[in-house]
């Protein structure tokens, strides 16, 4: 070989190296992606059926969520008319729909309470159904905390407006603080809360210290976290924004007068 | 196992601790140790890229250009941590999630750069390899005492299983949020670093440089 310090040898030593690296990098990544998508994938159903109820939090056998799973339908709703459509959303269920122009819109700032900047114009919902009857709807939620987008699910009764369950499966939160969104206690406040009230307004909120069980609101409230005023405005804001006007709010009004 | 060996391996514990002798790794110390589980990952990503991009540099330390190494070195570095990162979200899915960036981070942290570069040129490839564990078991003790102190008494756990009863669970013991933040690390690495060098002296590094006491100003300044 020439002398690996003169251009020649220079130019080859970092030709072949490229080339070996990225063979190893390619394969790794080639042969490992099935089954990083089939964690990813059943990574959403376990959330999915843990927001809903229907599975143990430290459920993570994959044939048991497979199976809790089939009592769960995937529909797609068009936001923008609240009912239900058959054209899955553009780029998938995933985040990416919110990139894509076509299928996703720019929110104007004022509109914008959870802070996504961009809204999917088709959203996934998950039916729990028995006997071809609604136990449960399952809506994906997502917004701004403290240090990022927190991902979640919110699931509603029958009534369509008392929760059943919120939880998130992405957030950047602080753990401990901003954290405490994971921790079960808090999470099992939100239980029997009614998020619409009698005029059919959203009315749900997070706020700063403990709610007053005797007072008038309290099915209205949850208590905040401490330490993370941030993250409970985040929940907050993300609960109402989606539960609103332009989230799902249209459509659970569809679906409860049977025009979805 | 012959007694250099066994030095090369052992030696980074304590007396060469890349924390908290040479200071190199600092960053990821500070952001992975608020939870143990997470740490202990870190932990295990980290030795066994030191240990095999040590192995690969030193094999082909002989082929490498001196104008380019440094990049050759982050190159081998750089692939080696993209293939932990692609085995631990295919394998490791739940704890994947939850170091997000820092696995890709390895390929910033200087203790792989550091010992590629100061032992792996020099050495052959079984030493190396047994200098990469040895410094990985370093940076593990450390981040294992951080990890233990942060999550016991930031968040009243370890391993995400309650230990102190917090009062946020309804019990007696009230969290220091601090310690969940990643300055708090930065404290107890300070406290660490007096700790080993009041153990072992030899540690403590000569002064570079004497400060000046105060002169008086001279006469003509005073005048002035």
């Amino acid at each position: 070989m020439a002398n690996k310090d003169s251009v020649k040898g220079t130019l080859l030593v970092a030709l072949v190296l490229c080339i070996v690296c990225s063979v190893v990098v390619s394969t790794a990544a080639v042969v490992l992606k099935p089954k990083q998508e089939a964690n990813a994938a059943l990574d959403r159903k376990r959330n999915v059926l843990m927001a809903g109820g229907l599975i143990d939090a430290d459920q993570r056998n994959a044939k048991a969520i497979e199976e809790a799973f089939e009592a769960v339908t995937i529909k797609y709703v068009d936001l923008s008319t609240g009912k239900f459509t058959d054209e899955a959303p553009a780029g998938g269920s995933g985040r990416a729909a919110a990139k894509i122009p076509d299928a996703s819109g720019k929110l104007p700032a004022e509109e914008d309470t959870a802070r996504i900047i961009r809204r999917e114009n088709t959203k996934e919902v998950y039916l729990v159904e028995k006997n071809g009857e609604l136990q449960r709807i399952i809506l994906p939620v997502r917004g701004s905390g403290l240090w990022g987008q927190m991902y979640g699910f919110l699931a509603l009764e029958n009534d369509l407006k008392t929760v059943a369950g919120l939880g998130f499966y992405e957030h950047k939160e602080t753990p401990g603080l901003g954290g405490e969104v994971d921790n079960p206690r808090w999470k099992a406040q939100w239980e029997g809360k009614q998020v619409f009230n009698a005029e059919g307004d959203v009315d749900i909120h997070v706020i700063k210290g403990s709610v007053d069980p005797s007072g008038a609101n309290a099915v209205h409230q949850v208590d905040g976290l401490s330490g993370a005023t941030l993250t409970s405005r985040g929940v907050n804001n993300l609960i109402n924004f989606w539960l609103g006007s332009q989230g799902f709010g249209p459509f659970l009004k569809n679906l409860k007068a049977g025009e979805a | 196992m012959s007694m250099k060996l066994k030095d090369t391996l052992l030696e980074p514990i304590f007396n060469n601790n890349p924390i908290a002798l040479q200071i190199l790794g600092i960053c990821s110390a500070l952001a992975v140790t608020s939870s143990l589980a997470v740490t202990l990952v870190m932990c295990i990503a980290l030795t066994t890229v030191t240990a095999f991009s040590n192995m690969s540099v030193s094999l082909i330390r002989k082929q490498i250009p001196n104008s380019i190494r440094i990049i050759v070195q982050m190159t081998v570095i750089a692939s080696l941590v993209i293939v932990v990162d692609q085995i631990l979200k295919a394998y490791a899915f739940d704890i994947s999630k939850q170091l997000s960036v820092f696995v890709g981070l390895i390929i910033t942290n200087c203790i792989v750069m550091g010992r590629a570069e100061a032992f792996a040129m020099k050495h052959g490839p079984k030493d190396s390899f047994l200098d990469g564990i040895g410094n990985g078991l370093g940076y593990s003790f450390i981040l294992i005492c951080l990890a233990v102190i942060r999550e016991l008494f930031g968040a009243g756990k370890l391993f995400g299983l309650e230990i102190l009863n917090t009062v946020n669970n309804g019990g007696w013991y009230v969290p220091n949020g601090l310690l969940l933040l990643p300055p708090s690390a930065f404290f107890l690495i300070g406290l660490i670093i007096w700790a080993i060098r009041t153990w072992k002296p030899g540690q403590v590094e000569e002064q570079e440089f004497t400060i000046a006491p105060n002169s008086k100003m001279p006469v003509a300044q005073q005048e002035a």
